[in-house]
C-alpha cells in the first residue's frame, strides 16, 4: 500500500467512534440494571443480594468505567448538538471537543475517590 | 447559419410556429400531476434525529443526576439496598424522574442502537433480525421497568 493513503481519522472521525462504543455500553448496562432493578418486586433480600455484587471492589472500577462512558458521551452529546444547532459550532468543533476531553479529566479525578473510595478501604483496609 | 435575427428559434426547428401553427405543449419538468407517485416516506428519519438531541439534553440532567445521587454522594454504592429504594420511591418526584429517565434513555438507546445496526448489518435479513431482537428487547425493558415503579410496594412481605 502506497504510504500516506490510510484514512486514520481526526478529531471529528475518533470522537464519532468514541460515542458510539460508549453509547452501546450504556444502553448494555441500561439493559442489566432494569432487570436488577426490577428484583425490588420479587423480595428484599433477592434485590440486596444482587446489589451486594455492586459492592465488589471488581464491580467498583466496571462503575468507574460506566462513569467514564456516561460522563463522555454526555459531554460530547452537547457538543454535537452544539454542532449540528450553532452556527458557529462546526467551524469549532475540534476546540469544543478538547474542552470536552479536559472536562472529562477534571471530573474522573474527581469521581475516583467517590466511586473507588469503598472499594480502596475494602481491598487495602480502613 | 442565416443572418436573419428577427425569429428567435433557430433554424433547426424548421417550422415557424403561430396560432395556426401552436407549438407542441411541453410539461414543465417536476410539475405535480395525477400520475405523480405519492411520497413514500415521511419524516420519521428526521424527528429520530431531533429526538436523539432533545432526548439527549434531558438525559445530561437525569441521568447526571441519578448518577450523583447512586454512586457518589453518602457514602456511593455502598447505601443502596432495598430499603434505600423504598425511601426514593416513596416520593412521587424520584418516581417521575426514574420513570421519565426509564422511557427516554430506552428510547434514546433503542434509535442509537438502530442506526449502528443499520450501519454495519449489510444483509437485509440480518438487519431484519437484529432489529426485531432490539425491538422486543426495548419493548420488554420499558414494560418492565414501568411496571416496577407503578407496582413498587415497600411492605412486599
Amino acid at each position: 500500500m502506497p504510504a500516506g493513503t490510510l484514512y486514520r481519522g481526526r478529531e471529528g472521525m475518533w470522537s464519532w467512534v468514541a460515542h458510539r462504543v460508549t453509547g452501546v455500553l450504556i444502553f448494555f448496562f441500561l439493559f442489566v440494571h432494569v432487570l436488577d432493578t426490577a428484583l425490588v418486586r420479587v423480595s428484599p433480600e433477592a434485590y440486596d443480594e444482587v446489589v451486594a455484587t455492586y459492592k465488589t471492589p471488581i464491580v467498583a472500577l466496571l462503575e468507574y468505567g460506566l462513569v467514564a462512558a456516561i460522563l463522555f458521551h454526555a459531554l460530547n452529546g452537547l457538543r454535537v448538538i452544539a454542532v449540528d444547532f450553532w452556527s458557529k459550532g462546526p467551524r469549532y468543533q475540534k476546540q469544543m471537543l478538547w474542552t470536552v476531553v479536559g472536562i472529562w479529566v477534571v471530573l474522573m479525578a474527581g469521581s475516583l475517590y467517590p466511586v473507588l473510595g469503598h472499594a480502596a478501604r475494602e481491598l487495602f483496609g480502613s | 447559419m442565416s443572418a436573419d435575427t428577427t425569429s428567435a428559434i433557430g433554424p433547426v426547428e424548421g417550422a415557424s410556429f403561430d396560432v395556426d401553427n401552436p407549438a407542441p405543449y411541453i410539461e414543465a419538468p417536476r410539475k405535480r400531476t395525477g400520475r405523480t407517485p405519492r411520497a413514500t416516506r415521511g419524516n420519521f428519519e428526521m424527528a429520530a434525529w431531533l429526538f436523539m438531541r432533545l432526548s439527549g439534553v434531558v438525559l445530561v440532567v437525569l441521568v447526571l443526576g441519578h448518577l450523583l445521587i447512586q454512586l457518589f454522594l453518602d457514602g456511593g454504592v455502598s447505601k443502596i439496598g432495598f430499603a434505600f429504594v423504598a425511601g426514593r420511591w416513596a416520593s412521587p418526584f424520584w418516581q417521575v424522574w426514574d420513570l421519565l429517565m426509564l422511557w427516554l434513555a430506552m428510547l434514546h438507546g433503542c434509535n442509537g442502537l438502530r442506526t449502528v445496526i443499520n450501519d454495519y448489518a449489510e444483509r437485509a435479513n440480518t438487519r431484519l433480525w437484529l432489529k426485531g431482537l432490539l425491538y422486543t428487547a426495548t419493548v420488554f425493558t420499558i414494560l418492565l421497568g414501568t411496571l416496577v415503579i407503578f407496582t413498587f410496594d415497600p411492605n412486599i412481605r
